[in-house]
């Protein structure tokens, strides 16, 4: 069976539609703004699901009224790294909540190579899984398509 | 930010801008085909009539307003036949002395563009130099970019503008924040619209050495100054609104008072008028405070005596120079 069936991988929301165009982003995007939320945007080449702290592009957009302001941050991010994972994030600053209330992926590299099981034995017949993304045999900076 | 910052579980929590949400953006003019039409869907006409009542004197502008507003309404028009219809180029330079009325226009301009669809949420983000320029290497760009970022979908707008550029100092960061303003204004031009402001020869100045920033700002409106009888109608406006009037007399002690204000220095239009009333309310108050044992009436306790005013340094000054 394979790992990794859809070929891409499956974080946060509607990561088992179809990617989401500029429109749609903007509207989830308003929808956020609309509750309040600070939109961040984060990046990384390494998809592991235990991987959650992804870099940030620039400070999260605190005060914001409008979708362009996020867009544009989002695109600059595209142009920047076209090869890389893209999340957009809302921050809900509610006190008690304190937390993400939405992220999304908004950018993919070209190939999703998915992830591979690994055994390991260890003593007597225990076996011990982990699993590794396929990307990451390469060093930082040389993973997708040969491009940072 | 009435909401409350806890959050109750299993409960909606208010949206986060009420007045955001009761106003749902409105789509101006949709399929209108008169100008009555496109004006009643978009209620800018009402805006432009409160402009009209609550702003004394400011012809020029307001002739300028009218036309810049009509000029939206008859593209939305020319948009409806599938004529085309540029995007028009909104970005503005108010010039004027203090207390002119800039900033106010400036809100009520945000409204009027909001309403006519060409802003999208027609909020006004008001900022100085001290918001654009960072103080080292490296933090001027992101700085004005977040200023921008949280003007996007309304007006920005930036007072005493001329203070961006200081031609004394090659190194002033104020150039980067001027380039990046520049690039915005000319690449993103629906999503927000730049006003700057300022005095009207130092913005000369600054456009002479900006000329990248000159013809990317189509309309240019100068702010004139209030004459004596303007000012005199702003007093009245002023104390209507804080529920105070003129005892007799008295409104003849301020007309005296500003034909002397006028001519002293720092005299700063509607500004002035409004912290000369500030001051006779105070001097109302310790006129008042003395009768310890005496039963205010409404009428005591809104009237402004012509003694209020008289007691002002002004009229002293005025005498020290005859």
């Amino acid at each position: 069976m394979m790992t990794n069936p859809t070929g891409r991988i499956t974080q946060g929301q509607f990561s088992f539609l179809p990617d989401l165009t500029d429109a749609e982003i903007t509207a989830q995007i308003e929808y956020g703004l609309k509750r309040g939320y600070a939109w961040s945007v984060e990046y990384t080449d390494d998809p592991h699901p235990r991987n959650t702290y992804w870099e940030m592009f620039g400070m999260p957009m605190f005060d914001l009224k409008d979708a362009a302001g996020v867009l544009l941050e989002m695109n600059n991010c595209r142009k920047t790294f076209p090869e890389h994972y893209i999340r957009l994030m809302a921050f809900d600053s509610t006190r008690n909540i304190e937390s993400i209330a939405m992220s999304f992926i908004v950018n993919r590299p070209a190939r999703e190579p998915g992830f591979a099981l690994e055994r390991q034995e260890s003593h007597g017949r225990n076996i011990r899984y982990t699993v590794r993304s396929y990307v990451t045999d390469a060093p930082e900076g040389e993973r997708g398509n040969g491009k940072a | 930010m009435g909401s409350p910052l806890y959050s109750i579980p299993g409960s909606t929590p208010p949206a986060a801008d009420a007045t955001a949400a009761a106003e749902a953006p409105p789509q101006a003019g949709q399929g209108a085909r008169t100008v009555g039409e496109v004006l009643a869907q978009s209620q800018a006409g009402a805006v432009m009539d409160e402009l009209d009542r609550d702003l004394v004197g400011l012809i020029p502008v307001k002739t300028r307003i009218r036309d810049i507003a009509a000029l939206l309404v008859i593209d939305k028009l020319r948009m409806n036949l599938g004529l085309q219809a540029q995007a028009p180029s909104l970005h503005m330079c108010f010039t004027g002395n203090p207390g002119t009325g800039k900033t106010t226009v400036a809100l009520r301009m945000a409204e009027i563009l909001h309403r006519l669809g060409y802003v999208r949420k027609g909020h006004l983000v008001a900022v100085t130099r001290d918001d654009l320029v960072g103080q080292y290497i490296g933090h001027t760009a992101p700085k004005t970019k977040e200023v921008l970022k949280r003007a996007m979908g309304g007006v920005l707008f930036i007072d005493e503008a001329y203070y961006l550029y200081r031609p004394e100092n090659e190194r002033d960061y104020g150039q980067e924040a001027i380039e990046i303003l520049l690039q915005v204004m000319e690449n993103q031009r629906d999503d927000l619209v730049v006003i700057l402001a300022g005095y009207k020869d130092r913005m000369d100045t600054f456009f002479r050495s900006n000329p990248g920033m000159s013809s990317r700002i189509a309309h240019h409106l100068d702010f004139p100054d209030y004459s004596e009888a303007d000012l005199l109608r702003i007093a009245d406006k002023l104390l209507g609104q804080a529920n105070y009037r003129f005892a007799p007399g008295a409104r003849e002690a301020f007309e005296e008072y500003v034909g002397h204000r006028i001519r002293q220095p720092h005299f700063a239009n509607a500004r002035s008028v409004r912290n000369a009333l500030e001051r006779a309310r105070l001097r109302q108050a310790s006129r008042l405070f003395e009768d310890k044992d005496r039963e205010f009436t409404a009428e005591d306790l809104t009237t402004i005596a012509a003694s209020d005013i008289l007691a002002s340094r002004v009229f002293q000054a005025a005498q020290k120079n005859h």
